[in-house]
This record gives structure tokens, sequence and C-alpha cells, in this order.
């Protein structure tokens, strides 16, 4: 695997008037992984698709213009990035084969994602159409596509979602094997999930207004 | 990169041709050619009234049929994750519009001229004035493709965007018109010209405004 890591400044959120969170500083090197907690809108899955790149980690230039309080936010990754959220982005009426095989040809590791079937146990289902999926093989689905991606850092947004045991159990076994490989991971889950050594940030706690950097 | 853009052109061009699931191709050209069956007995078997107003009507009716796929051309993909997963392997909002423009095109604009030789024999129309529709629907269909597929990245993130992209689509689809179904009184080539060069600027423009879109419509 090559380099992978994470380094992030000065993250802020605003959802609507609300303001999520601000300040937050990561760092994560090969290996390591980061437990986001919180109770549910807290913005645990903002700050996921910041760390993605999906949403800007920085105020807004409006509000910077004006002279408010101007963060610089900024997100830069070691290596390529993975993002496994509640949206399958699998076709619905192809056979999953073909479905998974669409990001395959993108993605150019057809072994790795021969591998990501296997492991997940789906060889039985690869001519169901996605949407007669259950749940919890959807979220197999997710994870095939994951890891025929290849990428260095894995960020999962709510994992262990519509899993059973056994397959929960498979989820964190993967994750260990990652971060084992030199890969880093950054996880929200409100079920609880086995990782051990991992920084944990409850967003609660986490300063949400300019007051409360205040001493 | 240009084989990553060919595995997408392959992709959208299952998704929106003529048994595609996303049934974009033969809705609108059964909507052409029912207008075009309904006209003549709308205004009576008036034969110069139609031969002098048919090529019109065909205008009008392919214009109005390029609304109809517009809420299935980018929205599913945006709400399924597609967007995010090709944001993160570095494929730019942009190149996918494009992508998308030149599907949306060919299972649009071909059928629709195809769908013209019947549907101008339904209005009563002549050969000659035949040929300028069918030039002028390949001078404008591109520029409605990208119009189409700009509207419907803009509006992909709205509840009720899917009623709104008609209203978005007309008027930018004016100039078109004027110079398209212009060509069909004043003769010449040059309404065509001007037709094809204002496809041209939109199908320059409509990436960057869609690709935009896109990202506008995450921050939300």
């Amino acid at each position: 695997m090559q380099e992978s890591g994470l380094s992030a400044w000065e993250l802020y959120c605003r959802r609507g008037e609300r303001l999520l969170f601000q300040g937050i500083d990561l760092k994560l090197d090969g290996g390591e992984a980061l437990y986001l907690v919180g109770p549910n809108g807290i913005g645990k899955s903002s700050l996921i698709r910041i760390l993605a790149g999906l949403r800007l980690p920085s105020e807004d230039a409006g509000l910077r213009a004006v002279g408010l309080k101007g963060g610089r936010g900024s997100v830069t990754w070691k290596g390529r990035v993975a993002l496994l959220d509640e949206r399958l982005a699998l076709d619905e009426h192809q056979p999953l084969t073909k479905a998974l095989a669409f990001w395959a040809a993108l993605d150019g590791h057809p072994s790795l994602a021969r591998d990501g079937i296997e492991m997940l146990g789906l060889s039985n289902l690869l001519d169901v159409p996605v949407r007669y999926l259950s749940t919890g093989q959807r979220k197999r689905a997710a994870f095939a596509r994951l890891i025929g991606q290849g990428a260095e850092n894995w960020l999962l947004d709510e994992p262990l979602n519509g899993l059973d045991a056994q397959g929960a159990k498979l989820v964190e076994e993967l994750v260990k094997d990652h971060r084992e490989a030199g890969g880093t991971v950054v996880l929200a889950s409100h079920q609880p999930f086995q990782l051990t050594g991992a920084g944990e940030i409850d967003l609660r706690y986490w300063p949400h207004t300019a007051e409360d950097f205040a001493p | 990169m240009s084989r990553t853009l060919a595995r997408l052109l392959m992709r959208d061009l299952a998704l929106f041709l003529p048994g595609g699931r996303r049934g974009g191709t033969l809705l609108p050209i059964l909507f052409f050619l029912s207008v075009a069956m309904l006209y003549p007995f709308a205004v009576g078997p008036d034969a110069p009234v139609l031969a002098r107003t048919g090529g019109g009507i065909l205008w009008i009716a392919a214009l109005l049929a390029a609304i109809l796929p517009l809420d299935r051309l980018v929205a599913p993909d945006l709400e399924q994750g597609f967007f995010d997963q090709w944001a993160l392997r570095g494929i730019a909002e942009e190149a996918v519009i494009a992508v998308r423009i030149v599907a949306h095109w060919l299972s649009f604009g071909p059928p629709l001229m195809l769908a013209a030789v019947p549907a101008s024999a339904l209005v009563g129309i002549d050969g000659e004035a035949l040929l300028t529709v069918e030039l002028g629907l390949l001078a404008g269909t591109p520029g409605l493709a990208a119009i189409g597929v700009t509207i419907a990245a803009l509006t992909a993130s709205l509840r009720a965007g899917a009623s709104l992209t008609g209203l978005l689509l007309i008027p930018l689809a004016v100039p078109l018109l004027v110079f398209g179904a212009g060509a069909l009184s004043t003769g010449g080539t040059g309404g065509l010209a001007l037709a094809a060069a204002f496809s041209l600027v939109l199908a320059a423009l409509a990436p960057f405004a869609g690709g935009t879109a896109i990202r506008a419509a995450r921050e939300a």
C-alpha cells in the first residue's frame, strides 16, 4: 500500500443558521483511525463529507469578505480517499456484477474487485439486480465497491447500518486488516464498533461557538 | 482520462438510449409525433395553411419534447451518490456533465431527426421545407441538449425541480427556435448557421454551469 495519511486544519461547518463545529484540527498517519461519536445531527456526516472534499471546510467567502470570523480550513490527504455512506452509487436496475464492474473498470483494480466480492460473501448474489438486495446486502455491496477502489484512506459513515452480527464482525475485520496494511480510517457510527487504539472525537464537546473558546 | 470518459459515456448511453432504464428516448419522440399528428386535426385539412405553418409546429414540438427527459438526466445520479464517488476519484463534475450532454444528444437529436420524416408527412410540408427542418434540428438539438443537461443539474437537488425544468428551458431555447425555425420562412442558410453557432456556445458553457450547479447542490 502506498503512503496514507490526513492532515486537516480549522474545519468549520454550518448548516443553515446553525454552527455545527469550528476549529477542528485532525492528523492521521498510516494505520491510524479516528472514531467520530455523538448524537444524531451533531455533524458527524458533515465532517466526513468535508474530509471527502464534498463540502467546503471553511466559512463561506461571503462571511469572510465582511470581516466575520475567517476560517481558512484545509484538508490534505496522502493517497487516495474512498467514501462509504448511505448512498450506494450502484445502478439499481443492473445485476450486482455489472453494477460493481462499472466501478471496477473505472478504478482499474480487477483483482481487488474480485477479492471484495469474495470477502463479503456476495458471490451467489451476482445475478440479482441491485434493487432487489436487502439492506444488509446493499451494505455488503457498498463494501465490495470500497475494497475494489483500492484507496489508502477510508471514510466510513455508519458502516454497520443494516448489517447482521456476522456482517458487523466482518466489517470490523476488514477495517482492522486495512489499518494493518497501513491505511487510515475515519469512521462515524452510533453502533459500537471495535476499533482498537483509535483516536476519538465527540462532537458534543467541540467548541460550537466563538464564545466556547473563551477561558 | 479518455478511457474514464469513454466508460462514463457507455454507462450514460446504456441508460438513455431506447431500451435503457431511464427511457429518455421514446417518450419525447412519441410526444413529437403526437403533436405532428394532432396539428392537422386542430387546424383542419387546409393544405396551404398546413404547408406554411407545419415546419414551425415541428420546431415547437421538438422544443417541448426536449423538456420530457430532463428530470431523469442528473437527479438520480446525484441522489444515489454517483457524483460523490466520481469526485472522490478525481473525475471533475464538468467532465461528467460534458459526457452527459453528448449522451443526451445522441439519445435525443438523431431519433428526433428520424421522427421528423414521418412527422413532415403528417403536417403536410414539402421536401424542401423538410430539409430545412432537418438541418435546423441538426444545428439546434446540440444546444437543446446542452440547455437540458444544465437545467437538469441546476434543479437536481430541488424538490420541485421536475416542474421547474420546463419553465426554465423555454426562454433559454428561444434563440434556437428563432434562428432554426426562422430559416423556414427566410430561406438561405443564415438562420441555420446562427442556430449552429448558438448551439456551440451553449455546448461550450454548459459543462461549467452544470459542474458548478452540482457542487453547489452538495453545499446545500
